[in-house]
């Protein structure tokens, strides 16, 4: 039995660390709905009424509308391969034998440690050859290819833990491994496969250094490039940069706040050894 | 149409039979993973070993790029820096984790979504907008200085980003405010997970707060701390987006890692191959320190 000075103990802690992750957090929002140009750099609350302008402006003055539009192509081309191709090598992986089998599959699983850091410059110089650099290409292509690491491996996961029953049944049935798997086990595992899309959303859409070293026209700007970008010109308008935030954060928050359950699971997954 | 199905079904291998298809479905993906990773890695590699400022003809230089790693002072610095923040990165949000896990352990909560989904929070946010949210609380007049002239400590406050001592633990303390919730989230998670009655039992053992902690809670949450500290470990080392959004690296190079550094000598300074080097030299890191990570923690378990 817990006592209520251990119930009380552990509310308290829990609201502390509540506050903590939340103060930044709040701090941005009530500072996006301030006045423009005071001078404070620090978190404001608004006085005079929420200004909701700050977000058109930072929609229209700080280019973030056609920032969301490249952010949101980039990002439904790459989840959108990386499902695909993760479900069919994931698929071969977790339920087929094939010579080299193993040595395929950690080639996928090291990626899941591999610092961008270690490939991005001959990267940036190959693509710069193809002359594919200031094109969607050089963020949809090394970015579906980072996103396989975890997809193969999640997907593989799923497809070993499927039951061989099903399988077999599709099997006696007359499907082929093609139908088999469209029809009976990508069905089946819808919640690993949503896990897998909100995942790649996510780290997609929140990806900085691959759109800092390829992209240098304003054309093609993600919106965290964007905002790196904005803060170097409006450093000291502490309201629209929040602004600029909050419109950058608040797609990967919400759909966080509705499967909160599918990013736990997801991030905590891919550490997790046989 | 049952009968033919039958005897296709029939010809058909038994199962766990090799199967070259298996290649056929495999092939896009691998296509796409080694053109886009597996080969820019191996180019980095051979990088690592030239001279070349990205324009002219690259010139071999042996082992030059690794040797400086170690008797270059700037060289040594990022990593020196690295090494100092996985402390707030990794070893801080392991450790708050683990004592709150210990409090907490007893008790049953209500409302346990809702902090879970606040706690993780930080993880889900842009490290960008997490760098430009900071940056306003650690600025001159920012809430942080703020907080301390109001309960009369005004005179610690200081530019904590430009500041040549403070700003690397500035840094390393928004890393600790972006893991700790994750390292929490996983920690209660695995304490819910392990059975009442050992507790129970530690109890009538007579186990004090302490020993019930280190015989039941400490070995029951092992698999989770080496999550845990793997997960920390990489997002700690390949913090390039922070760095860059707060200090650039600075004042000076206080706050340079190598991460920010593999993008300043290829991008800035034209030293291509040292920024191979440094890249390679990181990843390298990341094996050693996440292998040691699984021996030590998991290994134990005999």
């Amino acid at each position: 039995m817990t006592t209520r000075l251990e119930r009380n103990v552990t509310y308290g802690i829990l609201a502390l660390f509540t506050v903590i992750a939340l103060t930044p957090v709040i701090g941005i929002l009530t500072t996006a709905f301030g006045a423009q140009n005071s001078l404070d750099t620090g978190f404001s609350l608004p006085k005079d009424g929420l200004h909701w302008s700050n977000f058109a402006d930072a929609w229209s003055r700080g280019h973030f509308g056609t920032y969301l539009g490249n952010s949101v192509l980039v990002t439904v081309v790459v989840v959108a391969a990386t499902t695909v191709l993760a479900i069919l090598a994931g698929y071969a992986f977790g339920v087929m034998r094939f010579p080299g089998s193993t040595v395929l599959f950690h080639l996928f699983v090291i990626g899941l440690t591999l610092p961008q850091e270690a490939l991005i410059v001959p990267l940036y110089f190959d693509l710069r050859h193809a002359e594919l650099t200031d094109s969607y290409w050089a963020l949809i292509l090394p970015q579906t290819a980072q996103s396989l690491a975890f997809g193969v491996f999640w997907m593989r996961t799923y497809f070993r833990g499927s039951a061989r029953a099903v399988i077999e049944a599709a099997r006696i049935d007359g499907a082929n491994t093609w139908t088999t798997l469209w029809r009976v086990l990508v069905p089946m595992g819808r919640p690993a496969i949503s896990t897998m899309v909100v995942i790649t959303f996510m780290w997609t859409w929140n990806e900085f250094l691959m759109a800092l070293v390829m992209v240098s026209d304003e054309a093609h700007r993600t919106v965290p490039l964007g905002l790196a970008f904005f803060q170097g010109r409006h450093s000291s308008d502490a309201a629209l940069l929040a602004a600029a935030s909050v419109l950058i954060a608040l797609p990967v928050v919400v759909v966080y706040v509705a499967l909160q359950r599918r990013f736990i699971e997801g991030m905590l997954g891919g550490a997790v050894k046989e | 149409m049952r009968l033919a199905a039958l005897t296709r079904a029939y010809r058909r291998r038994a199962p766990g039979e090799p199967r070259a298809i298996g290649y056929l479905y495999i092939l896009p993906a691998l296509i796409v993973y080694a053109v886009f990773l597996l080969y820019p890695f191996g180019q980095s590699v051979w990088l690592s070993f030239v001279n070349w400022d990205g324009l002219t003809v690259a010139t071999p230089a042996g082992f030059d790029n690794y040797r400086a790693l170690f008797t270059d002072a700037s060289l040594r610095a990022p990593f020196l820096h690295a090494l100092l923040l996985l402390l707030f990165y990794a070893a801080l949000p392991v450790a708050i984790g683990l004592l709150l896990a210990a409090v907490m352990s007893r008790a049953r909560v209500r409302g346990m979504t809702f902090f879970r989904t606040v706690l993780f929070l930080p993880q889900v946010l842009a490290l960008i907008v997490v760098g430009v949210a900071w940056r306003s609380i650690l600025a001159p007049d920012g809430l942080l200085n703020d907080a301390l002239r109001a309960v009369g400590l005004g005179g610690l406050a200081r530019p904590w980003l430009g500041d040549y001592t403070w700003a690397l633990p500035a840094v390393g303390v928004v890393g600790t405010w972006v893991g700790t919730g994750l390292c929490m989230v996983l920690f209660l998670a695995g304490a819910q997970r392990i059975p009442r009655e050992l507790y129970e039992a530690a109890r009538m053992d007579g186990a004090g707060p302490l020993r019930e902690f280190r015989t039941v809670t400490l070995p029951g949450l092992r698999p989770q701390i080496a999550v845990a500290l793997t997960l920390t470990i990489v997002a700690g080392l390949r913090n390039f987006d922070l760095i860059y959004i707060t200090t650039g690296g600075g004042p000076g190079n206080a706050t340079s890692v190598p991460a920010y550094e593999v993008y300043h000598r290829a991008f800035e300074t034209n030293q291509v191959g040292s920024a191979a080097a440094v890249g390679v030299a990181l990843t390298v890191l990341i094996f050693v320190l996440t292998v040691t990570v699984s021996r030590l923690v998991e290994g134990r378990r005999a």
